[in-house]
């Protein structure tokens, strides 16, 4: 099996804070990949890595199976587009273009250009007095135009505005259907991203908390109503994640392997977001756990 | 990526490069004149018998405004490429995020770097180099009066030493702007490190190119510089490197054939009626000669001297002479030559600073 992503004990310090730590994570290939957690979480880090912009504190990272910006074949095989779209502020589009083609082996200009005259971006202005949203379809532009084997997106639409927003994603996922293009797209909501991904990172605290494909998540994990009774007496394949009691009533969500048998319980579907706040609960969890145990020892 | 590069960089080298033909078509406008001025007054004073070097020649005190300006642009214009071309390089790409961009297309970090370094370095020496360049045409008349090619200011100013000081100020500014990150306070370290290194290789090193030459000046014929101070332990005299035509004097020693200087049973022998506090200092013929400017001329000190003075001179300079050490003007191409790669090798290690700096630093 080749991974889009392979990273094995993958860390990095900035000082001597780790802003990513111990990350073990392979991402099949075939998949827009959703990359999510709170701010500071460590996605923009993770991302850096993956594109070579940053090298590793500890462990490994693999893309396409090579070393990240290995080399010019490699830098060419993935397109990036970096957190707050930056764009030369005094080149037009028409000089990013240029940029595109001077600046790589493999140039669909034909395609560039027709993206841009869709978009109505005008070709003479300066970037640097094109809106946000025209600015991250330029950006996207020039990562699409290399016509890479996986793309990958750090936080593309959290300076846009709604409607930007949506339409960013739309265009998009119509060159992700058309292409088949691997994708990795980082954001801090989950709204952005329960559109167009199917498979899920999440990350809370520097560290991975969740990964899988969206439809095998949302099958393995319930919200489980019943009256209150004590987590830990839950059979054996049935992780709580969340819980949440009141005098007469425990409600959990929990990671379950089987299908849930004890009649007690009312077993409810989770909706994307629900999940993903539950493992940020989980994960903020988990920290202050760790925090008692340094503490203790 | 060079093509990228020169994008980039186009706006800045089209006002580099206006700013050079502007100034070239002053000085074409200009030069002629001048070195018509020069031959008409060389011309009469031949035929007037008048020796060159006592000939009154207006062409040193013509343009005196623009002789001012083409010596300080030679001055300030690598300090300008430093900080203007130099510190924004990488610093801006750093600031604005615009280095995330570039790095992820399919050009590795080396090439990136080692473009921009070569294309805008290679433009800034060639910036100092011309406007050097063209200042020592149009300053020639000036020159062959003045005959001071060796004195610092404008050893600096002339010939093609100012390339290898702007290739010098670009590569400090761009390294600066990789460490620091920021362009403003990259700008400062610039304008700083640029000056300190100025001075110290033209008050430190440059006078240690090669080994200095040695002469004996006589003290009779007033050219040996002399200082004589008296005291109340007694009168005290001292050698100063004398004005040599072009040349650059560095030290000077008062001593007699068997190599002493005076002594002080000699002085008191010599120079009785010297009160406390009295001095003198300057050339022996009591004329003194100063550069101002650029421009060398005779300020006459009173053409007496108080009687003690003269005859304490006179004394001193019938048992003794001046040794001089100096770098004769026949190599002033040569200490340009090694002054230029000096600062090439300087921005050289500069630059590959900066391809370590990108490679391990900067992920």
């Amino acid at each position: 099996m080749s991974w889009v992503i392979d990273a094995q004990g993958l860390g990095k310090r900035y000082g001597k804070r780790w802003a990513l730590n111990d990350c073990d994570l392979q991402i099949p290939s075939g998949h827009v990949v959703g990359l999510v957690g709170p701010n500071g979480a460590g996605k923009s880090t993770f991302l850096q890595l993956a594109v070579g912009l940053l090298a590793p504190s500890a462990g490994t990272i693999a893309v396409l199976g090579r070393g990240p910006a290995a080399d010019v074949e490699q830098l060419a095989r993935v397109g990036y587009v970096a957190q707050d779209t930056p764009t030369y502020a005094r080149l037009s589009v028409e000089d990013h273009l240029r940029f595109g083609s001077q600046l790589n082996p493999i140039w669909d200009d034909a395609f560039a250009r027709r993206r841009i005259k869709d978009l109505d971006l005008p070709v003479r202005q300066k970037a640097g007095s094109l809106s946000g949203g025209q600015r991250a379809q330029l950006a996207l532009t020039v990562a699409l135009a290399k016509r890479p084997e996986l793309l990958i997106l750090d936080e593309p639409v959290a300076s846009l505005d709604p409607l930007a927003r949506r339409e960013f994603l739309q265009v998009l996922m119509e060159y992700v259907a058309d292409e088949g293009v691997n994708v990795v797209l980082s954001s801090h909501l989950v709204a952005d991203l329960e559109r167009v991904c199917d498979y899920l990172v999440v990350l809370v605290d520097s560290r991975l908390q969740l990964a899988g494909e969206v439809d095998d998540l949302l099958g393995s994990h319930h919200r489980l109503v019943g009256p209150r009774r004590d987590p830990d007496s839950l059979p054996p394949g049935q992780e709580v994640i969340e819980e949440r009691h009141t005098e007469r009533q425990s409600t959990l969500v929990a990671r379950c392997d089987g299908p849930v048998l004890d009649p007690a319980w009312t077993v409810e579907d989770l909706s994307l977001e629900d999940l993903v706040l539950a493992y940020m609960g989980h994960g903020a969890e988990a920290r202050r756990a760790r925090q008692n145990l340094e503490v203790v020892s | 990526m060079i093509a990228f590069s020169w994008r980039q960089f186009r706006t800045q080298a089209v006002i580099g490069l206006a700013g050079l033909v502007a100034l070239a078509a002053v000085l074409l406008a200009t030069g002629p004149n001048l070195v018509h001025i020069y031959d008409t007054a060389v011309a009469q004073c031949r035929s007037t018998g008048v020796r060159a070097g006592n000939c009154n020649n207006p062409a040193s005190g013509t343009y005196p405004f623009l002789q001012t300006l083409a010596l300080d642009l030679v001055l300030v214009v690598p300090l300008l490429v430093g900080m203007f071309w130099g510190a924004p390089l990488i610093a801006r790409e750093l600031e604005t995020g615009t280095f995330r961009l570039a790095w992820t297309q399919s050009v590795t970090r080396r090439r990136w770097l080692a473009v921009k370094l070569g294309l805008v370095g290679l433009a800034s020496a060639a910036v100092g180099g011309l406007l050097s360049l063209m200042v020592t045409w149009w300053f020639s008349p000036i020159d062959s009066i003045n005959q001071n090619r060796f004195d610092p200011a404008a050893f600096g100013t002339h010939g093609f030493v100012a390339a290898g000081y702007a290739l010098f100020a670009f590569a400090l500014g761009a390294t600066a702007g990789l460490l620091i990150r920021r362009t403003i306070p990259a700008m400062v370290v610039t304008l700083v490190g640029f000056i300190a290194t100025r001075v110290l290789v033209t008050f430190g090193i440059r006078p240690h190119f090669m080994a200095p030459d040695t002469m004996t000046v006589s003290l009779q014929g007033g050219q040996g510089g002399l200082n004589i101070t008296s005291t109340s332990a007694g009168v005290q005299v001292a050698g100063s490197p004398p004005t040599l035509p072009n040349a650059w004097a560095l030290t000077g020693t008062i001593e007699n054939n068997a190599g002493q200087g005076p002594s002080a049973a000699f002085l008191r022998h010599a120079c009785p009626g010297l009160t406390n506090g009295a001095g003198f200092s300057g050339p022996a013929s009591g004329v003194e000669q100063s550069v101002r400017g650029g421009t060398r001329e005779a300020v006459p000190v009173p053409s007496r001297l108080p009687d003690p003075i003269q005859q304490c001179i006179t004394g001193v300079a019938s048992k003794y002479h001046e040794v001089v050490t100096y770098q004769p003007g026949s190599r002033f191409w040569a200490f340009q030559t090694y002054e230029t790669l000096l600062f090439v090798a300087l921005s050289i290690g500069l630059a590959g600073l900066c391809v370590w700096w990108v490679r391990h630093r900067l992920s």
